[in-house]
């Protein structure tokens, strides 16, 4: 079962943990959209540590580049897909 | 770690060697090589002697590597511009669509994210240099590289520029981050005047960086 | 790294020298192989635990040969010392004969 479903809004956490984190820095904090729900996979970051990851769902986020980056000199319709693990993701503001 | 100390003297004697990902092909017999490089012959031997690995599975992993080539992306790529069917199949899942070809590209799961005259697709990986080795083989330098996985994120079409490919800004350029379980191959869009052209002739202008995004397909006479 | 300042990309094709399609298949064994011993997120988070400046000078497989090496030490498939001896054997011998 996957908490968020293609098309919703979704925040990703402003965390910077301890360890292997695998979140791509840049899209913290940041609001996207669910592109596609993949998975479920085990959770890579317990699975850098040799222990076995809890299973579940990978989505791939949608982001618009002039989100992520304040300065981006591309054209406004660019955008980024990332792919993020459930637990790095909270609902995101309705838009 | 306890070898630090020899490493160190290491680096200040091959300097050269060091901070670039060594794309040369050295001269065994008279090049330098670096304290990893003595690490990795080590592990190599120290791993055979407690029977973890053997020379026959060196050897057919290194053939495995060397069997890998942009060839079979390419023949997908060909055939999806010729086979409508196929190309949906693909969309659902590119293992099994690669099987048909009978190629064996792994477990890890490929999306296959097509060009289309609205989007253009690349790929990075800004963690570790993910890659589709199955359809493309071993990645190019420069995809490994620290410029582009730094750049190509928050500025891809000044990096697509570098490689002589200029998108319009009507299109979106999409740039996938691949750092978790999926692997991607972009479909590159089939060029104008290719109509009377064989799918083996097809496949000989799929170029490997039209599939990861960097270029664009162009026709046999461009 | 995304994002970070970088300069222009180098755009030279160059095939890989021997000793770094050994690591990539001895990394293909350990983590694929019938006696894998380790998974691409550990090699992966032995990538990201160098030291900044061994991250920085070192080449992209000399970061997975020193990974590698990190993670099997932690797993106690062989102690420090035990390759720090073995590379001493290794390196005599090529000072002697040359790297194979």
């Amino acid at each position: 079962m996957s908490r968020f479903k293609k098309g919703d809004t979704v925040h990703v956490r402003t965390d910077y943990p301890q360890g292997h984190a695998r979140a791509p820095y840049f899209t913290r904090g940041h609001q996207g959209h669910i592109e596609q729900i993949t998975g479920p996979y085990p959770n890579a970051e317990e699975l850098a540590y040799g222990r076995r990851g809890a299973q579940e769902p990978l989505y791939r986020v949608r982001f618009r580049q002039q989100a992520l980056w304040p300065s981006y000199q591309g054209s406004p319709h660019d955008t980024l897909v990332a792919d993020l693990y459930e637990h790095w993701l909270n609902p995101g503001d309705r838009s | 770690m306890s070898h630090e100390d020899s490493h160190k003297d290491h680096a200040k004697e091959h300097q050269h060697s060091h901070g670039h990902p060594h794309p040369q092909q050295p001269d065994s017999e008279d090049e330098p090589y670096s304290h990893e490089q003595v690490m990795a012959t080590a592990l190599e031997e120290l791993l055979s002697d407690k029977g973890l690995i053997a020379a026959g599975d060196m050897s057919s992993a290194l053939d495995y590597w060397a069997s890998k080539t942009p060839a079979d992306g390419a023949r997908l790529v060909a055939r999806c511009w010729t086979d409508p069917a196929f190309a949906q199949r693909v969309g659902e899942n590119v293992n099994a669509a690669a099987a048909e070809l009978d190629m064996d590209i792994g477990t890890t799961p490929v999306v296959a994210i097509t060009n289309t005259p609205d989007l253009h697709n690349v790929l990075v990986c800004t963690l570790c240099s993910c890659y589709p080795i199955g359809l493309l083989g071993e990645s190019p330098g420069w995809y490994k590289s620290r410029a582009y996985r730094s750049r190509v994120v928050s500025e891809p079409r000044v990096v697509l520029a570098e490689f002589g490919t200029q998108i319009s800004d009507e299109t979106e350029v999409r740039v996938h981050d691949s750092t978790a379980d999926l692997r991607y191959i972009v479909i590159p869009m089939r060029p104008e005047g290719t109509e009377e052209l064989s799918e083996g002739e097809l496949a000989e202008i799929v170029t490997r960086d039209c599939m990861i995004g960097t270029a664009v397909a162009k026709g046999l006479e461009e | 790294m995304g994002g970070l300042e970088a300069g222009p990309v180098d755009l030279t094709e160059a095939a890989y020298a021997p000793w770094q399609k050994r690591v990539k298949a001895l990394a293909l064994l350990l983590i694929r192989g019938d006696k894998a011993q380790m998974n691409v997120d550990e090699l992966r988070r032995g990538i990201e635990d160098l030291a900044p400046e061994d991250y920085e000078r070192l080449g992209y497989y000399e970061r997975w040969t020193r990974s590698i090496a990190d993670i099997l030490t932690e797993k106690g498939l062989f102690t420090a010392e035990e390759l720090t001896v073995k590379m001493a054997e290794v390196e005599k011998r090529w000072q002697e004969q040359g790297p194979k």
